[in-house]
């Protein structure tokens, strides 16, 4: 028989010893990548197109073919999420149609991204003559990022207190003049969450992109134009047969120095936000 | 039934004031009797034990009303059994005070003869004390039918008060050597008239405590 | 003067019914409270006076309400128009997540103010009326949510104010209340009766007692049991069953 005082000891050492591993791999990983990545960063990696095959030179188009998708990718996610989760929570009353889109997002953000991929040469691409561009990519990317957009939009604009709809439609505002002045700046610190995870998922993405973004080293300046961004340039480098490790490493650094940077700022901004507005 | 401990103080207190109303009553009869009977150790037993009682029964129950609005604040029926407790206990020791006073006139007559046969005197405090035990039943059972006739009886009290007063009048004009005791009687007369008074204004607030109606009786 | 008067008013809920036949004139000037059990259709009776009520789609409204004469529920009524007039302050303090005086410049804002010096009139004016501006006048881009639970309950008061409504309803406003909280805002409904017609549900029969001029008792259902002066009400109520419920044997 294990007293109770035992078993207590056994499961808090358990719990704090998954939770150290957890920690360890995060930290291990990302130290690895890092003190890897970090000496081949300078300037003329940031700031130069890749030469000789990529064995050499810097990493510009790719940063740039990255930021440039996953904006369209956002452009176009970012009012649909928003618009569809208001709907969702504010006009729609348990009605088929709204079923119809929970279950819609809920199967879209399980779908393997390489099958959502395989949608976006087919409708993207080919259907609709987009043809291998930034574009083509950038909504393709959109759908990946929908899904958890709208569901934490929806989420948050959920949990904005019944009180502040009553006080504003109780002073005569309408319903939209509510959602506009009220529901959306006090869901704001949710939605930005929702979307830098929406923008996580769109930048790191590989598979979903990889037939549809075109490729190249080229810099992509019309959304028409063929691009490579950082994920796609890595899976390149490793399976062209690791031409060059070093290079990898500092592309993977970049990646996830711009995915941080990017929550950072997000999380320091909406924490003065909430400072601002809710007097905490 | 919600606030039970609150009721059942409420309860008590009704309790309580019947207590007293029992207590007046032993000190009119007590008092009425020692002077019919010329009997001064009742009479110092109504001065000296009855009085301080009631005396004492009165600020306990005041306490106990006071107590009761500043917790549970009492509204409606509760508030009125409150009021009326209060204003009742008023008129009690009132007439309790009267019954000391008698006492004390049979203390100062109790050596010589009376100026007269006490008969209609007696009559008076029965009929004080039967209106004084109508008054503290309707406000025991809330049944207000109980004090229906006590406007008819203060009128037969104010009659014979009347009736004393000019009687010992024409007596003491005939021999003014019982003037002393005759007005003595006079007062005591007066007193008991002043008892059903009391009793009227107790049938009043048990009236208005049952129905909130004010009403004005006697 | 009556106000508002309600003619066989009746809510459902789907099948359930929350009111039934309430018949009630409601001075104009004076504190009416509305007293009765958990669930007895009070909320539901004041939140139909503004017609908050069409928000719970599943509420039908049979009988009229008028507010000066006019049945609120006619076709041709702006609503938005109606919650001008008739404002609400609700059970739990809800200023917006904004600055003190973004909050009372809403109402004007929405319905189309924009002269800032149109606004700073407003907002001290309502501030004032509330009871609050000496307290809020060097923080007014300050949030408000940063303020207690009694300011920020006047605050609400204040918003309301700002529409410069000719009715202001109640909803058990000091429920999420400290007792001294409670008090200001007791004061200040007392003191705003007399430029306004005040309707106020509560829970506490004490606040109904010590602050209305009129008392109306619901119970279960919605029924309007017993409705007259406060004093009266509390003192000697006629029907039974609102003396069984204010002295506490209800139930």
């Amino acid at each position: 028989m294990i007293s109770v005082n035992f078993s207590q000891k056994i499961a808090n050492i358990m719990l704090w010893a998954s939770a150290l591993i957890t920690i360890a791999i995060l930290f291990i990983m990302v130290g690895h990548i890092l003190l890897n990545g970090v000496e081949v960063i300078d300037l003329q990696f940031l700031l130069e197109s890749p030469k000789n095959a990529g064995r050499e030179g810097g990493i510009l188009p790719m940063i740039v073919s990255s930021l440039y998708t996953t904006g369209l990718a956002l452009i176009v996610a970012i009012p649909l999420g928003i618009g569809s989760a208001i709907y969702l929570t504010e006009y729609a009353v348990k009605s088929p149609l709204t079923k119809a889109i929970r279950y819609a997002t809920e199967t879209l953000s399980g779908i393997p991204s390489i099958v959502v991929g395989l949608f976006g040469y087919t409708f993207f691409v080919i259907y609709l003559g987009l043809g291998f561009c930034v574009l083509s990519a950038g909504l393709t990317l959109s759908i990946m990022a929908l899904p958890i957009i709208m569901r934490t939009a929806e989420e948050s604009v959920r949990t904005v207190p019944i009180g502040y709809r009553e006080g504003s439609l109780a002073l005569g505002a309408s319903k939209w003049q509510t959602i506009r002045k009220v529901l959306l700046p006090s869901a704001s610190p949710g939605i930005v969450t929702g979307i830098v995870l929406g923008m996580g998922r769109a930048i790191g993405e590989t598979a979903a992109i990889m037939f549809v973004v075109g490729g190249g080293w080229r810099m992509p300046i019309s959304p028409l134009s063929p691009a490579q961004p950082l994920t796609v340039h890595l899976y390149e480098l490793f399976s062209a047969g690791i031409i060059s490790t070093e290079i990898g490493y500092g592309t993977a650094t970049v990646l996830l120095a711009m995915v941080l940077a990017i929550t950072f700022t997000a999380n320091w901004t909406m924490r003065r936000y909430i400072k601002k507005i809710m007097g905490e | 039934m919600t606030r039970k401990t609150y009721h059942q103080e409420l309860e008590e207190l009704k309790q309580d004031v019947l207590k007293m109303g029992d207590v007046v009553k032993k000190a009119i009869c007590d008092s009425v009797q020692s002077l019919v009977k010329q009997n001064k150790k009742l009479a110092e037993n109504v001065i000296k034990e009855y009085d301080p009682l009631i005396d004492k029964i009165e600020l306990e129950i005041e306490n106990k009303c006071m107590k009761l609005i500043a917790l549970q604040q009492p509204m409606a029926c509760d508030l009125r059994v409150i009021g009326t407790c209060m204003k009742i206990i008023t008129d009690l020791d009132r007439m309790c005070d009267l019954a000391t006073n008698i006492a004390e006139i049979t203390l100062a007559t109790a050596d010589e003869p009376l100026a007269k046969p006490l008969i209609d005197i007696p009559r008076m405090s029965e009929l004080a004390l039967e209106m004084l035990e109508d008054s503290l039943r309707a406000f025991a059972t809330n049944d207000i039918k109980l004090v229906e006739g006590i406007s008819d009886k203060d009128d037969i009290v104010d009659a014979l008060y009347d009736q004393v007063r000019r009687e010992l009048i024409t007596l003491m004009i005939e021999d003014p050597h019982i003037i002393s005791g005759a007005s003595h009687l006079s007062f005591t007369a007066s007193h008991i008239e002043r008892m059903a008074d009391h009793t009227c204004n107790i049938a009043g607030r048990v009236i208005y405590m049952v129905t909130g109606e004010r009403v004005k009786l006697g | 003067m009556n106000k508002i008067e309600t003619r066989n008013l009746s809510i459902w809920y789907g099948d359930g019914r929350v009111l039934t036949d309430v018949n009630m004139k409601i001075k104009e000037k004076c504190i009416t409270a509305i007293i009765g059990p958990s669930g007895c259709g009070k909320t539901t009776f004041i939140k139909a006076i503004n017609r908050m009520i069409d928000l719970t789609h599943i509420a039908r409204i049979e009988g009229e309400i008028l507010c000066d004469g006019e049945n609120i529920y006619d076709d041709g009524i702006d609503v938005v128009e109606l919650r001008k007039k008739i404002g609400m302050v609700f059970q739990k303090p809800n200023p917006f997540p904004m600055s003190i005086y973004e909050n009372v410049a809403y109402g004007p804002r929405v319905h189309g103010i924009k002269d800032r010096r149109s606004l700073n009139e407003i907002v001290e004016k309502s501030l004032r009326e509330a009871f609050l501006w000496d307290e809020v006048k060097d923080r007014l881009n300050e949030p408000a949510l940063g303020s207690s639970g009694g300011q920020q309950q006047r605050l609400c008061i204040a918003r309301a104010l700002s529409m410069k409504p000719e009715v202001i309803l109640f909803d058990e406003p000091c429920s999420a209340l400290d007792p001294i909280s409670t008090s200001k805002i007791e004061d200040l409904i007392v003191e705003l009766k007399k430029n306004y017609t005040v309707i106020i549900v509560t829970h506490n029969m004490q606040q109904a007692a010590r602050i209305s001029d009129y008392t109306a008792f619901f119970l279960t259902r919605g029924e309007l049991i017993e409705y007259g002066s406060t004093s009266r009400i509390f003192e000697r109520p006629l029907d039974k069953r609102t003396e069984d419920y204010i002295t506490g044997r209800f139930g």
